[in-house]
């Protein structure tokens, strides 16, 4: 079957569309070719050659020593802990995607190793050891006194501005990661048939949809008719 | 190895350079009347539905980099092979000027990510000059397009409502999709302070137009190409058809060098250098259609030097590549708090806004400045990607936690698990997207020190803003803050000041670069008449930005379009009259 044929199977509209993008297809049909499905990671992301090599390059390179990775996961897992809905940064694999972000953008590079170096003179100074070996409750009395910005005593700004960077690091790692992803409750990229705000939200937030608004969009039973113009005046 | 340029033996009726919008309308009209074309594409084959290149339906996850924009400016996921700066094509700009140039090179060019946002000029953004003095009038005005408005908008789909607003005209439209939660937001704050708003206009198939193309399935992801074909793309919506007329040879990777012109002066096809083998090649037409976007167009004819135009080619008025104009822009975010721990479900809805704000004030005379802008707006339940998260002590110290008390801004732990939950869909951003006014001292000439990997000299861009463009991003900034706190919104960052210019973005930053050939009756000051026809070169036009005498605040590309089927047509009645 051509491209072309493949694309007349996908067109049916409506919402059967978005079943065909499930995977649910006639059976006579080839499967690599029930385009596209998002569970198909054998094919890689969409890159061009150039931008899988880029990929492939950085993956064979290592940035940080395992010193750093290990303290890197002791403050991935400060920052976002494992609670009852989901679990740790380093269960999501935060670690990991800082080591390649590192790679693909460097100017994390420097903030990031200083920061880690700054992070271990302090807990020397404080308990003679590095941050990996102190105790929960020594590990935390540093970070709370540079995890808040805006009350940070002057001493400490250096180390404030690091933690605010690994902090979104690691918040953005978690976040898009399929364990963060399911605990923040987000269910689209997926196939759907948009037809308003619930009834249940728009009435707790005191919104509703205008008269001319519910006349004029679109009703989901419509979406797979062609559309007539007969009737139409501009 | 012997330098040699080869030759095409083939002569084509018509050859088209660039396969974005401008040239995938001709493609389309032209080889649907008969015509034998040359497609020329600077890029690879693109195919959204096309699983090796397909980004639609990905996850975060899938990229390593999830989803940042290190190797395409907007996003892993974003589908344009370019940006702001491509390997070995750079391109130069004067000194204390600024433009930055975004191109894409793919297959339908950089209309596979567009917003969609498809506007048609009003009559007043024709006839400018006429009400303010400033710049210049078009030649033709909006009775002449509108024949084909109404056919783009038939043939390719865009969805919006009737609002018999003045100088936003109606068209053919589909139905909208409902408003978000923070549109009807939004809307409620700005209705306050006479903003209006209304439902976009986006060329995304609510509906179905015809049976080649599926409806759209709500995933809001209309920047990474549709596999469907439920948006506009040049690339699957004008170029696929036009290919299965079999009229139509595509040659991809194909970098068009000059236009060729024999001793009379007339283009004679173009030569180009392959990508692949990276050997020169020379192509015959009997017509040459300019499509490469505006820069690329006037970079290409003013290195077309002969000695019939020892100025670049179609370029007696010195005019090409002078009235270089991008949109304005300026933006801000908020956060509204009562949408905090807000509850879930899928909203992405189509790829983009379900509402915007027109132009309003057309009829104020005292702003300090005489163009428009519309206004643009993003939040709620998106799909995270790199970024996610960040700058959260800029954030949680402004509201009350859920126990009703501040807190410091920042932190870590549980608490701060919970606030990224907490202010998930809470924040939001307008953007505002304004009319310039053409000057013809900005402008992109040919850099006489500095080639491309291809050894083909690049464009040098001279560009500033003016007073007028400076103020009306104040203005936006304004209106901004004025709808954030008449909806209860807390704005989010600081209020760029006359030390930045009121945070209006570099010259090109809009992707809304137009002007570079503009069209007129008078030869002198115009590079094509207003059949897009070279006023030099009869059998030479331009249908990209680059005709585009002033490009009003309304994106460009369904003007593009409708100028392209119009130049399309008028270049076949002439063909058949014999005159080209």
């Amino acid at each position: 079957m051509d491209r072309r044929e493949t694309i007349k199977t996908l067109v049916i509209g409506g919402v059967a569309s978005g079943f065909m993008l499930h995977g649910c297809v006639p059976v006579e049909e080839k499967k690599e070719e029930a385009t596209p499905q998002p569970a198909d990671n054998g094919k890689g992301y969409g890159r061009t050659p150039e931008e899988a090599a880029r990929d492939a390059e950085l993956n064979g390179k290592t940035f940080f020593t395992e010193h750093e990775m290990a303290t890197i996961a002791v403050l991935a897992d400060i920052i976002i802990p494992a609670d009852d809905t989901s679990g740790s940064a380093t269960e999501a694999g935060v670690p990991e995607f800082i080591e390649f972000i590192v790679k693909d953008i460097p100017e994390h590079q420097v903030p990031l190793r200083g920061g880690l170096m700054w992070l271990d003179r302090e807990s020397g100074q404080r308990y003679n050891k590095q941050i990996v070996s102190c105790s929960a409750e020594e590990r935390e009395n540093i970070v709370k006194d540079i995890a808040y910005p805006e009350e940070v005593i002057p001493e400490l700004k250096q180390g404030a501005v690091f933690f605010s960077r690994i902090r979104n690091l690691v918040a953005t790692g978690f976040y898009t990661s399929q364990i963060g992803i399911k605990d923040l409750g987000y269910v689209g990229n997926t196939p759907n048939v948009w037809d308003g705000v619930p009834q249940d939200v728009l009435d707790k937030h005191g919104m509703a949809y205008d008269e001319k608004m519910l006349q004029n969009s679109i009703k989901p039973e419509d979406r797979g008719e062609i559309m007539d113009w007969e009737n139409y005046n501009v | 190895m012997s330098f040699q340029i080869k030759e095409q033996t083939k002569t084509y009726d018509i050859c088209i350079v660039g396969s974005g919008a401008g040239g995938g309308m001709a493609a389309h009209v032209l080889s649907e009347a008969g015509f034998k074309i040359a497609l020329m594409e600077a890029g690879p084959h693109f195919d959204p539905a096309n699983a090796e290149q397909r980004t639609q339906l990905r996850w975060p996850w899938e990229s390593p980099r999830r989803g940042a924009g290190t190797v395409r400016p907007f996003g892993d996921f974003d589908m344009a092979y370019g940006g702001w700066e491509i390997d070995g094509e750079p391109y130069t700009k004067e000194q204390g000027t600024e433009f930055d140039w975004f191109r894409s090179r793919m297959l339908g060019g950089r209309t596979n990510h567009w917003g969609r946002i498809s506007l048609r000029f009003g009559p007043l953004d024709f006839k400018r000059k006429d009400f303010d003095g400033k710049g210049d009038n078009w030649p033709i005005g909006y009775d002449d397009v509108k024949p084909y408005y109404d056919k783009v908008d038939k043939m390719i789909g865009v969805f919006g409502t009737r609002e018999n607003i003045p100088n936003e005209p109606d068209g053919y439209f589909l139905p909208p999709p409902k408003p978000r939660l923070h549109e009807l937001y939004i809307k409620k704050g700005a209705q306050k302070v006479g903003v209006p708003m209304i439902p976009s206009r986006l060329s995304i198939l609510t509906k179905r137009i015809n049976n080649k193309r599926g409806a759209c399935f709500f995933c809001n992801q209309c920047s990474r190409s549709c596999s469907v074909y439920g948006d506009f793309s040049s690339s699957s919506v004008l170029v696929n058809p036009a290919m299965e007329t079999g009229n139509v040879d595509l040659y991809v990777n194909a970098m068009v060098r000059e236009v060729l012109t024999n001793d009379e002066g007339r283009a004679t096809g173009v030569s180009y250098v392959n990508k692949e083998d990276l050997q020169e090649y020379t192509l015959k037409a009997k017509v040459v259609i300019m499509a490469a976007s505006a820069c690329s167009s006037a970079r290409i004819l003013l290195n077309s030097k002969s000695a019939a135009h020892p100025n670049g080619l179609a370029n007696s008025s010195d005019l090409v590549g002078k009235y270089l104009h991008d949109s304005t822009g300026a933006s801000r975010m908020g956060l509204i708090p009562s949408l905090l721990d807000r509850k879930r479900y899928n909203e992405d809805g189509v790829g983009g806004m379900h509402l915007y704000t027109p132009w309003w004030l057309n009829d104020s005379k005292n702003l300090g400045f005489t163009r428009g802008y519309h206004i643009e707006y993003w939040g709620g339940m998106g799909m995270p990607a790199y970024g996610f998260g960040f700058g959260m002590e800029k954030m949680n110290g402004q509201v009350p936690g859920k126990d009703g008390k501040m807190k410091k801004a920042g932190g870590y732990g549980l608490d701060f698990k919970n606030d990224l939950r907490r202010f998930y869909g809470a924040t939001f951003g307008m953007a505002g997207r304004g009319e310039s006014i053409p000057r013809k001292d900005n402008f992109c000439e040919i850099d006489q020190n500095v080639v491309d990997k291809y050894g083909i000299p690049v464009l040098k861009f001279h560009y500033k803003w003016s007073d007028e463009e400076r103020k009306q991003a104040q203005h936006m900034h304004d209106t901004f803050e004025e709808v954030i706190h008449s909806m209860g919104g807390i704005a989010l960052g600081d209020r760029p000041g006359a030390e930045t210019d009121y945070g209006l973005e570099n010259p090109g930053r809009i992707i809304h670069e137009v002007g570079t050939t503009r069209m007129g009756d008078d030869p002198k000051t115009s590079v094509v008449n207003r059949y897009n026809q070279a006023h030099d070169v009869p059998n030479l036009f331009v249908v990209d930005g680059g005709p585009f005498v002033s490009q009003a605040d309304k994106n460009p590309t369904w003007t593009i379009l409708a100028l392209a089927w119009r130049a399309s047509d008028y270049l076949k009645e002439e063909m058949k009259r014999m005159n080209i």
